[in-house]
């Protein structure tokens, strides 16, 4: 065993160079690169699918596509950008950043790190390779919503749904395998004197999600498992004909798909928790409250699933226990908003792109949190279900909350990625244009939906006709300004003002104490933590 | 200052943006019935408490962005760490929570309340269309929606009504409670029409329960709420509500259309009539997927233009629109369509673009083959 150990840190000397760098890397930074370029690279492949509908939904009638296609483009839209940039971002932040946070080397399993990214192009070539197959002509893409509810996906989905189900086992697989990974290097790769209540709080919040994660992807795998099952092995999990319940479905999707939903915003809260102390240059108003309030969230995601269903016709014993339980995360919730205000609250505040898109980031997801209560009232939801409402919230808190604690993320980071500085007039252009546009696209939605404008639907009637094209424009502005965002990354990737190792003047952690750019082994020997 | 500025300016815009459209509808609709006017309530009290919290919460944000900041000589203060304040902002949203829970439980229960209903409709969801049962009534029938192709092409302009029309409505007595079961008969639907505050699934398998009360006459209009395939998008929910006398009279009417649908099965028709009645059905239930051409979607629904069904063995077509295409989307049309629609339609799909087989098929041929 130790001769092996041995081998392997011979290797790691040396530098890989060429394509056998990226195929066969082992290495925290390398492979998180790729998951981030991954992720960049699905965020334009999922937001054109954005584009499509939008241009569709800028008038009533139907102009350019067919609502079969239309249908195929809402399901892969929300696939791709669930399973394809949001959570591979997060895992791609967590590879460059928890090693360097903790004091470690690398991760613990470097090459099963290795085999959960190289799953990704595998699972999504499949999932795309129904939607040219759909193109050329032969049969349809999914088409039944990303929640793919049986027994439209079962009975009456489309040839190309076991094309779904595998791509999204691969996912799960690797989803598992990240979580594995990430897991095992904090409880076991923290510098001497890092006990757990001294670790930065993007690193809690990753801890956290790593264990939804253990604990939901194998229910997302046995729910395409039983699809799959009633498709062609004769059985009827799903089927009221056979015996089953098709709201049985529900009930395991939502199982995973609330937990999904945190997992999805967990670490942005990390992100954002790192960066306003930065830029407020004052210490994290609770810390502990931070890592209590995220662990009760996390918690909390496991009991207030079928707050999805209330229109499925639940006993109203079960509708009121999942009211209840899912109006209490927003104390937990709120505890993280005040942190963060008063954290802010006498610091000396700069407003870098960080800091700004972290700003951004606390007013918007606010607004979603505040619909998101909204949503939990079970007689209010039985008008706000399944419309533009809850189109408006999911994407208040997952684009201008998730998605911003990302960028935020990748401008906080990236001097201390490539060594240079990125450009801060093109980020801040970047940062207004894709502040404005998000609620010029989704702030109407909240609009059309309270007046009773269906979600997934490819034409509507007239009185929603203003809004929609008002949403439109909000969307190709966002779309295209994302370019900049794109051009900012490579324009900092090739060069730049030279970052110090500090980079920020209000920076903690022991990530700023290694030079920028990191070396390609992060710490080879710990650090001590006082 | 600067960045105060630009925040002050995206809350306008937002403002600004709300304010010019203000003639078109903003907000849900409290409706018609006790509970869609509870749920408007309730909405409108959380929808104010989140506007309360968020002017206190933005409002110290906007001030600690004007205020403590590096560019006007801030000094970064050193506090971390409150228990009292820690315990005050668990409990104060704690304490607000359960001032929303308590109404919320009141209109929900009243919602759920189901008995001593009047009368009772079966509510049956199918691939695109709702079918309506008034029990005991001896009166079904199905809704399709009626705007024409043309107008969603945009080759026609666009009536008022777009995509909110049917060919026959569900009609209700005012005043009386209506019970709705809801079912379905292929995937997941859901029946909704906001001005009723009612939004209930339709599921395969499982009936689901919901009741109406309407209080004055008037057309109430909604949509399927749950995606159900290709034309989820256009399966309207359209009911009238008549006083108690005129919704007698309808029953009456609709026992009477169906005694004479009955009737016209009986008689041996022409085949112009048999065209004409043809593409009529054709149209509402068959176009959706194989088209007005007759040339289908290339890979999804086959044509029927030339096509071996159409062109072949009349009992085989026949019977393919009577119990459908096990595993996939063709549905078994005998329950929807009467002896005289089916024997028009075969007629018609032998006759048309081109098909011209001169087969004529007669209402007591179908009913041989049921």
């Amino acid at each position: 065993m130790s001769a092996v150990i041995e081998e392997t840190h011979e290797h790691h000397d040396h530098k890989p160079t060429g394509i056998g760098r990226w195929l066969f890397s082992t290495n925290h930074k390398d492979i998180g690169t790729m998951y981030l370029w991954f992720s960049f690279i699905m965020f334009f492949v999922g937001g054109s699918m954005a584009l499509v509908i939008r241009a569709e939904l800028f008038q009533p009638g139907l102009q350019l596509i067919e609502p079969e296609f239309f249908n195929q483009m809402t399901t892969l839209h929300g696939l791709i950008m669930v399973f394809g940039v949001i959570m591979p971002a997060f895992v791609g932040l967590a590879n460059w950043m928890v090693p360097m946070m903790i004091g470690a080397p690398d991760m613990a399993l470097p090459r099963m790190n290795n085999w959960s990214f190289w799953l990704l192009p595998g699972a999504f070539g499949l999932l795309i390779a129904s939607l040219v197959m759909s193109l050329m002509g032969m049969g349809s893409a999914p088409n039944f919503g990303w929640t793919f509810y049986a027994p439209l996906s079962t009975t009456y989905g489309p040839s190309s749904t076991d094309f779904f189900i595998f791509s999204v086992h691969l996912m799960g697989i690797s989803s598992i395998m990240g979580a594995i990974n990430i897991i095992a290097t904090i409880m076991n790769m923290r510098a001497p004197g890092m006990t757990y209540m001294k670790m930065p709080i993007f690193v809690w919040t990753w801890f956290i999600t790593a264990y939804l994660l253990i604990a939901v992807m194998p229910v997302l795998a046995g729910v395409v498992t039983m699809m799959l099952m009633d498709r062609h092995f004769g059985t009827s999990f799903f089927n009221a004909a056979g015996g089953g319940d098709p709201v049985l479905f529900q009930h395991v999707f939502w199982f995973f798909g609330h937990p999904e939903v945190y997992i999805m915003i967990l670490p942005s809260f990390g992100i954002i928790s790192q960066i306003v102390p930065t830029f407020a240059r004052k210490k994290i108003f609770g810390y502990s409250s931070m890592v209590y309030a995220t662990a009760s969230i996390a918690f909390l995601s496991f009991i207030v699933w079928a707050h999805h269903m209330f229109t499925t016709g639940m006993p109203v014993a079960g509708e009121l226990f999942f009211m209840y339980a899912t109006m209490l995360i927003a104390i937990p919730t709120g505890v993280k908003v005040f942190n963060w205000v008063s954290t802010m609250w006498k610091g000396s505040m700069t407003f870098e792109t960080p800091m700004l898109f972290a700003i951004a980031f606390i007013f918007l997801f606010t607004i979603g949190g505040f619909t998101g209560l909204m949503l939990c009232i079970a007689p209010a939801d039985f008008q706000y279900h399944d419309t533009y409402f809850v189109v408006a919230h999911f994407h208040y808190v997952l684009v201008t909350g998730a998605a911003f604690g990302i960028m935020a993320g990748v401008y906080y980071w990236i001097p201390k990625w490539t060594g240079n500085m990125y450009d801060e007039k093109l980020g801040k252009l970047h940062f207004w244009l894709t502040a404005i546009s998000s609620n010029v696209l989704f702030f109407p939605m909240h609009f059309v939906g309270l007046a009773g404008m269906p979600r997934r639907i490819p034409d509507y009637s007239l009185q929603f006709a203003e809004f929609n094209a008002m949403a439109t424009v909000g969307a190709f502005v966002f779309g295209f300004s994302q370019l900049i965002f794109l051009y900012n990354v490579l324009k900092t990737q090739r060069g730049g003002v030279k970052a110090t190792s500090k980079v920020w003047e209000g920076a903690e952690g022991l990530e700023w104490t290694l030079p920028s750019p990191a070396p390609f082994h992060s710490f080879t020997t710990p650090p001590t933590v006082k | 200052m600067r960045a105060a500025t630009r925040v002050a300016g995206i809350l306008g815009l937002m403002l600004i943006s709300g304010l010019s459209h203000a003639a078109y509808q903003l907000n849900m609709t409290p409706g018609v019935t006790s509970f869609s006017q509870g749920a408007y309530d309730i909405h409108m009290m959380v929808m104010w408490i989140c506007v309360v919290i968020g002017i206190v919460v933005f409002g110290a944000m906007i001030y600690s962005i004007v205020k403590h900041r590096k560019a006007k000589g801030a000094v970064a203060a050193d506090f971390h760490e409150n228990t009292t304040i820690e315990v005050v902002w668990t409990i104060i949203p704690f304490l607000i929570l359960i001032a929303m829970a308590i109404p919320a439980t009141r209109v929900l229960l009243a919602m759920e309340d189901t008995s001593n209903s009047e009368m009772s409709i079966k509510v049956t969801g199918y691939q695109w269309k709702w079918h309506y049962d008034y029990l005991g009534e001896d009166v079904s029938f199905f809704s399709n929606m009626s705007t024409p192709m043309e107008q969603i092409e945009g080759m026609e302009q666009k009536g008022e009504n777009y995509l909110l029309e049917v060919d026959n409505k569900m009609v209700i007595p005012v005043n009386k409670k209506v019970r709705l079961l809801f079912t379905s008969n292929d995937v997941i639907h859901a029946w909704w029409v906001p001005e009723f505050g009612v939004k209930k699934d339709s599921i395969p398998g499982y009936i689901n329960e919901s009741w109406i009360e309407v209080p004055e006459p008037g057309i109430y209009r909604g949509k399927c709420a749950e995606l159900c395939g290709q034309y989820h998008g256009f399966m309207p929910v359209v009911v009238e509500a008549k006083s108690e006398e005129d919704y007698v009279a309808w029953l009456d009417s609709q026992r009477a259309m169906a005694a004479e649908a009955a009737a016209s099965a009986e008689k041996t028709w022409t085949q112009a009539d048999l065209m004409n009645q043809g593409e009529k059905v054709y149209k509402t239930a068959c176009a959706a997927c194989h088209q007005a051409n007759g040339e289908g979607l290339p890979n999804v629904f086959p044509g029927l233009k030339g096509s071996a069904v159409a062109l072949g063995d009349i009992a085989k077509h026949i019977d393919i629109i009577i119990n459908g295409v096990s595993g996939t989307s063709m549905q078994a049309f005998g329950a929807q369509l009467n002896d005289a629609d089916i024997a028009a339609v075969v007629t018609y799909e032998r006759n048309a673009w081109g098909n011209d087989t001169g087969d004529v098929v007669q209402p007591a041929d179908v009913k041989a083959a049921r």
